[in-house]
């Protein structure tokens, strides 16, 4: 019986049996951001400790960094204050910080694979649960707490025990209009928020096979709203390609050396696995959340179902709708292109696509926020900043911005915003009556064109 | 080190309701900080307040519960953000133990750490206790790590703990960095043949 590359990696990587029955595992790559790390770095100084291997270890500013103005010092002196504390930690402990100095930051998910950080067979923490994005390389990546990231600063191990995995088979053709993000949302309207718990998704099959790596990342970005906390994909020659010249990926021979290793890793043929979900991707369709959890998603075509349970009732009370009334149609305050989840060159080419000639609707208020300042390079060579501009978007700084409001963008009263981001829960795009539905970044330049939750398949 | 925990003994607080997220916990206009304290101040703050600040019938801010040292809540609790801010604050507003139908992985995980108890039972089991308890809010409830029993009144259950969990609390050892500190040669073995390193 072969092995899954969850097994490989784990074993390779586990130091010893604590004495809890945990498993002490060693992180081969550490990411840090401005929000869980100022904590765990006072912890390290109050304990005497240094960091055990900063050159394992890479730092960007993304939660609290504002895009529309990024002169220091911000406005908002407690984002001043985590700000300098994240640059003073670099610092002092000499950790590379990918900041506006260096002018590379950006979302920490989005720096790390565009920097060739994020590597095959590797495991990898993050004090952020979108860390799983980074298994579209074929790592093992989760979110830990601040403790947790103390504990890697001091150690480079952590204390965890194993996963279960699940492979999620998506085979077939994703049809026009049909993105990764509507695979990840139907996965999760289907197998539920917590379907996941005790899990690691290998997500496998030929419309994985055949996607690009920023697709790949928008799937494993949400294995954690899944319940999953880590999502992955094993590493083939798209993966391969996309980390040959990265500024941190191994190059010459070293290159060659690596993707032995790397193709090495992969799910053996006759893997096992705890449990097999296959999924027919031919059947579906653009995806919307109607509710406040990422599972409450439905097609397009259909209508807000009849609540079953409590939180049912719940979203539909909050979200101030009316079961069995056509999602499609529903008016749209606020239309948010951008995240971890959605915030890559592709997702703006994607969006640009739609929105070539078109304008937004009167009303409507549209920001487009790169994930990264590489990302926003990109896009700006390429001349997309003009489309959307053009069609009323802000074109605007890199940041986390309006998917999680720790900066100025927040939705205001109980705004409904189309967003390409993670989270429709309640409050978490900065107004406690604020409403989020998610979809893909095409849905959503379509729902900003016409104001409402739109097919965007009748606009291409 | 840390202390053991062999056992938390308080008043309760019913809070039912499935997928409590971190943002509800801990809303994110909290996190922009550099320490942790004063979040148990803030602790289910947009729950806990309207939006004018007037208090809501959050069970919170029901005086039958003041002092209460555990929460009782539903299914999948925790989840969303990774925020360590969403434990501390519960941790800082008084709560030894969460006791719910399921936890989040992460922030069970977040949670051990900190010593706050996280212990599950099933759904039935939930509501007869949370209704046991807002009939009876002056209830001591018992939580034996050792025998792995919750007891409130005449009422006795089996706690679900991981043997990870209640070892860890029993020996001491959920602060977990002392622990990792040892084992310093393999550690730096596995560094020189680990990525991206082998590589060279």
């Amino acid at each position: 019986m072969g092995k899954n590359l969850f097994q490989k990696v784990w074993e390779k990587h586990v130091v010893s049996t604590l004495s809890s029955g945990q498993s002490q595992l060693f992180i081969d790559l550490h990411l840090l951001h401005e929000v869980t790390s100022p904590q765990a770095f006072a912890m390290i100084r109050e304990l005497g400790l240094k960091v055990a291997h900063p050159e394992r270890t890479f730092a960007t500013h993304d939660h609290i960094i504002p895009t529309d103005n990024t002169a220091r010092p911000f406005k908002d002196s407690l984002a001043e204050e985590m700000m300098a504390a994240i640059e003073k930690n670099t610092a002092d402990f000499g950790i590379q910080l990918f900041g506006v100095k260096n002018n590379r930051y950006g979302v920490i998910h989005i720096v790390g694979p565009e920097e060739g950080l994020t590597q095959p067979g590797m495991t990898v923490a993050c004090g952020d649960s979108h860390t799983a994005t980074h298994g579209a390389f074929g790592a093992i990546a989760f979110g830990v707490g601040t403790s947790q990231v103390r504990d890697i600063l001091a150690t480079q191990t952590m204390s965890i025990a194993p996963f279960k995995v699940r492979k999620i088979e998506l085979n077939g053709t994703m049809g026009k209009g049909v993105y990764s993000k509507d695979l990840i949302l139907t996965v999760i309207a289907r197998l539920g928020v917590n379907g996941g718990l005790g899990y690691a998704y290998e997500f496998a099959g030929s419309a994985v096979d055949n996607m690009s790596m920023e697709a790949r990342m928008t799937i494993c970005n949400m294995a954690i709203e899944g319940g999953a906390r880590v999502g992955y994909m094993n590493p083939d020659n798209t993966t391969f390609e996309y980390l040959k010249g990265k500024p941190y990926a191994p190059s010459g021979a070293s290159f060659e050396k690596a993707v032995e290793y790397w193709k090495s890793m992969a799910s053996d043929k006759d893997a096992s696995y705890d449990d097999i979900v296959k999924f027919d991707v031919n059947a579906i369709k653009p995806m919307v959340t109607w509710g406040i959890t990422p599972e409450m998603a439905i097609g397009i075509d259909e209508k807000i179902p009849e609540p079953k349970n409590d939180i049912m009732k719940e979203a539909l009370e909050y979200m101030k709708f009316k079961a069995g009334t056509p999602i499609k149609d529903t008016k749209i305050d606020v239309a948010f292109i951008g995240s971890c989840t959605n915030g890559r060159i592709e997702d703006f080419r994607i969006a640009a696509e739609i929105l070539k000639g078109k304008k937004v609707a009167k009303g409507v208020k549209a920001l487009a926020v790169p994930g990264s300042v590489i990302v926003k390079e990109q896009a700006e060579k390429e001349g997309l900043h003009e489309i959307f501009k053009d069609a009323g978007f802000e074109w605007r700084e890199p940041g986390c911005s309006m998917c999680l409001a720790m900066n100025p963008d927040k939705l205001v009263g109980d705004q409904i915003s189309a967003s390409t981001s993670n989270r429709n829960f309640k409050g978490r795009q900065g107004s406690a009556t604020g409403r989020t539905m998610l979809l893909s970044p095409a849905m959503v330049a379509a729902a900003a064109v016409n104001g409402a939750i739109t097919d965007v398949r009748d606009m291409m | 080190m840390t202390g053991n925990i062999k056992e938390i003994k308080g008043k309760a607080l019913p809070m039912v309701g499935d997928d409590i997220d971190t943002d509800r916990i801990i809303p994110a206009r909290f996190l922009r900080c550099v320490t942790f304290d004063g979040l148990g101040e803030q602790a289910f703050r947009d729950e806990r307040f309207d939006e004018q600040g007037n208090p809501t019938n959050h069970p919170m801010n029901n005086e039958a519960y003041s002092g209460a040292k555990i929460m009782i809540s539903g299914n999948n609790f925790g989840c969303g953000s990774s925020r360590e801010h969403a434990p501390q604050a519960i941790k800082r507003a008084g709560y030894e133990a969460v006791i719910a139908e399921s936890f989040a992985e992460i922030f069970y995980g977040n949670s051990s750490v900190l010593g706050l108890v996280c212990i599950t039972l099933p759904k039935n089991e939930i509501a007869e206790l949370a209704s046991y308890i807002e009939n009876n809010p002056n209830t001591e409830v018992v939580i034996d790590i050792e025998k792995a029993e919750i007891k409130a009144g005449d009422k006795s259950y089996k706690a679900g703990i991981k043997p990870t969990l209640q070892k860890s609390l029993l020996d001491g050892t959920y602060d977990t960095i002392y622990e990792l500190m040892k084992n310093k040669d393999k550690i730096e073995e596995l560094d020189k043949n680990l990525p991206p390193k082998c590589f060279n």
